[in-house]
């Protein structure tokens, strides 16, 4: 019993990381309709930002902040410069155009950084917090941070101005741009969001599974199945099924096939929800008029 | 097919058959392989120009294909050339199977569906239950055909031609299946699926069809692939084929026949130019070359190809009749 519930709380503590990567990839799928590939790898490059500022001799928390900004200027220009001039082209080009910026992150990374695996520190004690044998003090602290950046946003877009516009952008384009809302901007701020909201999860994850250029391609995977299981238009779903998806991962890969195919078979669940609730367990059902 | 479009064919058919007698044996061994590509991305092709579903996972029919081939040339003797047709038959029922549950899913939810299936296709081949067949990590190793009946041919020469003959073969029948019923049913679904289900066409069958059909092409060149490259191993086969394949099929062109030779040469030879270029980072060059290409041709190659046609073609046109427009003016109505 003791083994299965540090399994389930060690589920939500890889959860929480997973859900806030899908829930950077909803914010993007709100507004443009498009899933960034190139997600993981921009929190990934993140991370790396983070990991120099805090070998130049930055305190942890000042470097936290100071890339989470860096995180969102850098998705900004990247909407600006990359993803705008290719706006109007077909799905496919725009999907060709996330792969490429995927490549060139990793390719980049891995020429500055190498290929290494770096340790990454924890702002966290080291010893169990409150003397409990669940959970190690920084699972808990990456469910609290990421608890912490979910309430942020909420209240952002439900209480500011700005977070307003952003939705309005999202969901009425044209209307949103007659009342004088500069859609194109909305967009890149989305961007800058995600990329901040990555660029944290990346933190969280690095102390955990350390720090290399491959290391989010797993959690994007999970974080598109996670968003996909929770409904892709619905933000609190995406958390939702990130945090659902950890467990699964967690306690099928401990007790029921070993981690060899745990990948597999999570995924495989992962269909089997689709295929009875095509659009999520929180998504938009979609009905159209002929 | 035109008079015109059948001479560039043809030409361009001869230039393939010389092209062994003019480069070294490495370069026809990367030609096999564009060849071997071009199969592939036009069963993708398929699937996604024609049909529009997306898949991120073709890369899993490509190891089935060349597992089949390599599992039945070394554990049962089989010689070469029957293992494609297996290979082919093996991920047409593969193929079936996964497109009829897939039914139900559309656009990002299909393409998480095959993302899976690509993810945990080398998962699948590592799986030691397996290893008898598929010799686990290590993978297997086949000796390469050697050419046939005394023919004066090296065997990467040999191997060329032979996978030149089956692509030929693999168009043709593509090309005659696209234009007929079946191929419009395809992109009507594509178009409008409640449509096309009104004018009578079974969107069920002919979706798992398509899938069937994409996924046997896209065996038939695993098999090759892994004839023509001697090995198989399930690192080999990796979730990044199947989307290399997907840029091979959105830059060289998306519902179009052609397109899949474009994308073929696109994803054999840039990786190199772009290994020359930068040695410490080949894959930001790769990428750049990517978006490069779609800022340049957003419809891909083929598209790019067919707007210059045209552009051309409106010239000559233009010409011809401003200056058939001059004669008739010396008795034009005004002046009667």
């Amino acid at each position: 019993m003791d083994a299965l519930i540090h399994q389930v709380l060690a589920g939500l503590a890889t959860g929480g990381i997973y859900a806030s990567v899908a829930l950077a990839l909803v914010m993007i799928y709100q507004a443009t309709h498009l899933v960034n590939f190139a997600q993981g790898e921009l929190a990934m490059f993140c991370t790396y930002l983070a990991w120099t500022l805090i070998n130049a001799g930055f305190g942890y928390w000042p470097a936290f902040l100071l890339t989470v900004g860096l995180a969102f200027v850098l998705g900004v220009v990247i909407e600006r410069v990359v993803i705008r001039p290719v706006e109007n082209s077909p799905v496919l080009a725009v999907v060709v155009v996330f792969i490429g910026l995927l490549v060139i992150l990793n390719s980049i990374a891995v020429w500055i950084y190498t290929g290494t695996i770096k340790t990454f520190p924890s702002p966290f004690p080291t010893e169990p917090l409150f003397g409990n044998k669940f959970m190690s003090s920084h699972e808990i602290g990456a469910i609290v941070v990421t608890l912490i950046m979910l309430l942020l946003l909420y209240a952002f877009f439900r209480f500011t101005p700005l977070g307003l516009a952003m939705r309005a952008a999202a969901q009425n384009p044209a209307s949103a741009k007659l009342v004088g809302i500069r859609v194109g901007w909305m967009l890149a701020l989305g961007w800058g969001l995600a990329a901040a909201i990555g660029a944290v999860a990346g933190m969280m994850v690095a102390p955990i599974v350390f720090l290399e250029p491959n290391m989010m391609g797993g959690i994007l995977l999970y974080a598109f199945a996670a968003a996909l299981v929770g409904g892709v238009d619905s933000p609190g779903g995406a958390v939702f099924g990130g945090f659902l998806v950890g467990v699964l991962e967690n306690v099928l890969g401990a007790f029921v096939i070993g981690n060899e195919l745990k990948l597999a078979v999570a995924l495989v669940l992962i269909i089997g929800v689709l295929v009875v609730k095509p659009s999520g367990f929180f998504g938009k059902v979609h009905i159209t008029r002929v | 097919m035109n008079q015109r479009t059948l001479t560039v064919v043809a030409v361009l058919l001869l230039l393939a058959c010389a092209l062994p007698f003019l480069v070294s044996n490495y370069r026809t061994f990367q030609f096999t392989l564009v060849l071997v590509y071009a199969i592939a991305l036009l069963g993708l092709n398929i699937l996604t120009g024609y049909n529009g579903q997306i898949s991120l996972g073709h890369g899993a029919f490509y190891a089935i294909g060349a597992y089949t081939a390599a599992i039945l040339m070394d554990r049962f003797g089989v010689p070469y050339w029957a293992t494609l047709p297996v290979a082919g038959a093996v991920c047409l029922a593969v193929g079936f199977l996964f497109g009829l549950p897939a039914l139900r899913l559309e656009g990002l939810y299909l393409a998480l569906a095959t993302f899976a299936l690509g993810v945990s296709m080398p998962q699948l081949l590592k799986y030691h239950h397996f290893e008898k067949w598929t010799g686990g990590v290590q993978g297997i190793v086949i000796t390469k055909p050697d050419p046939p009946f005394g023919l004066p041919l090296n065997p990467d020469q040999w191997l060329y031609y032979f996978t030149l003959a089956v692509m030929v073969l693999m168009f043709v029948l593509a090309w005659n299946l696209l234009r007929g019923r079946v191929g419009r049913a395809m992109v009507a679904i594509r178009d409008h699926h409640i449509a096309a289900e009104a004018m009578g066409i079974n969107t069920a069958m002919v979706k798992s069809l398509t899938f069937g059909v994409s996924a046997f092409y896209t065996g038939v060149a695993g098999a090759l692939g892994a004839i023509a490259i001697q090995f198989v191993a399930p690192d080999s086969f990796n979730i990044f084929l199947s989307i290399v394949f997907l840029v091979g099929i959105a830059i060289g062109g998306l519902a179009s026949i052609p397109g899949a030779i474009y994308g073929a040469l696109f994803i054999q030879f840039v990786p190199n130019i772009a290994d020359e270029i930068s040695k410490a980072a080949p894959w930001a060059v790769f990428g750049i070359f990517m978006i490069g290409f779609v800022y340049v041709m957003p419809l891909g190659v083929n598209g790019a190809i067919r707007m210059l046609l045209a552009r051309l073609g409106r010239k000559a046109q233009n010409n011809r009749s401003t200056a058939g427009v001059t004669r008739p003016t010396i008795n034009s109505p005004e002046e009667v």
